[in-house]
């Protein structure tokens, strides 16, 4: 049914958002841990020398 | 009873339903993020010192973060009046589309890791200034100043005008003289950009209730205010040739830029026209990146001929 919040399209398209939402946080988190770990070594670098 | 589980969906899945990536990156107002980006990397580059260009592009990527972080928080507290005027009824939150509630977690959780990878990538009075910068736009701009008085974007401006502070402190892990210049360019520069911009939706300011100076003191006082700051912008806009921290074709771009700037702002005082107080709005954009360009370009051009 058009318009119905239950209805399997807008069901549907909610799962889809939900999905990308969750794997851009994925990426976003693993992107973090890189960017962490390239600041530690370029700063552990910048001691060193 | 079989209706409420359907309620319960239509209160609590509505908005992330709704809302797509595409929101949530509109959420942290991009467009102005350009701003704060440009004008950090700006005095990143100016400022003694040479941080590692790795952390240096790191620590941009994280005064991004910040703004957009400062965005969110000012979406989510402003959804209501954002609600009722016609530039901003389609931001995510205005719309419906992100839950306020959602909007400012985001902001909290993404200002907190910009402050904390911008100390780690460079140092903690970066940060801290980040970390003002953010709190300045969302609690002191949004929350205290914006709906009572019409001084709001004067004293507000500062957040704006910080972020090539935070660039000189991540560069130099001090603020001089010259950081100052530089906020003093655009904490100035605010007030007759934004009112030239309020006096064509002051209408829109009105009904949401939100007290800009075209509302409360009326369009010619409003006038003469932005005609006043101009010529102050122009001005301060050649300190930085006189103090000896750009050479002569930043001196000269500053004057060129500035007279176009001073000359808008005359022809909105002869005619008060709302064409030319968009065209004012314009000229107030190129005024500052051309003259943030016109430093970079100076410096570079020094440089090269100092090392030739």
């Amino acid at each position: 049914m058009p318009g119905d919040p239950n209805g399997p399209s807008d069901r549907d398209a909610f799962e889809r958002r939900r999905r990308s939402r969750n794997i851009a946080l994925a990426v976003l988190l693993f992107a973090l841990v890189i960017l962490f770990y390239v600041i530690t070594i370029l700063r552990m670098g910048a001691r060193g020398g | 009873m079989t209706s409420r589980p359907r309620e319960r969906i239509l209160v609590e899945d509505a908005a992330p339903a709704a809302a797509s990536l595409r929101d949530w990156w509109r959420l942290f107002k991009p467009n102005v993020m350009q701003l704060a980006v440009f004008t950090a990397a700006v005095g990143l580059y100016l400022a003694p010192g040479e941080p590692h260009p790795v952390l240096a592009a790191i620590a941009v990527l994280a005064i991004a973060a910040g703004a957009g972080a400062a965005a969110a928080l000012n979406n989510a507290h402003d959804a209501d009046i954002d609600r009722l005027m016609a530039r901003t009824r389609h931001r995510p939150t205005a719309a419906g589309r992100i839950d306020p509630a959602e909007a400012w977690g985001a902001g909290v959780v993404l200002g907190l890791v910009a402050v904390a990878v911008l100390g780690l990538a460079t140092n903690w009075l970066a940060a801290g200034l980040l970390a003002l910068t953010i709190v300045y736009y969302a609690l002191i701009y949004t929350v205290f100043l914006k709906r009572r008085t019409p001084q709001n974007i004067v004293i507000g401006g500062a957040a704006g005008a910080l972020p090539p502070v935070v660039g000189w402190a991540a560069a130099s892990g001090e603020v001089s003289l010259e950081a100052w210049l530089l906020f003093a360019l655009i904490f100035l520069w605010t007030p007759p950009h934004f009112w030239a911009l309020a006096l064509c939706r002051s209408e829109d300011y009105a009904r949401a209730g939100v007290p800009m100076l075209p509302v409360v003191a009326g369009r010619t006082a409003t006038i003469r205010q932005i005609r006043a700051y101009t010529w102050l912008v122009a001005g301060i806009g050649l300190l930085p040739w006189v103090v000896g921290m750009a050479g002569l074709l930043y001196g000269v771009a500053a004057l060129l830029l500035g007279g176009t700037f001073v000359a808008a702002a005359e022809r909105l005082a002869r005619t008060g026209a709302d064409r030319e107080a968009r065209r004012l709005f314009r000229v107030s954009i190129v005024h500052l990146f051309g003259l943030f360009l016109a430093l970079v370009v100076d410096r570079a051009v020094g440089v090269t001929v100092g090392a030739g």
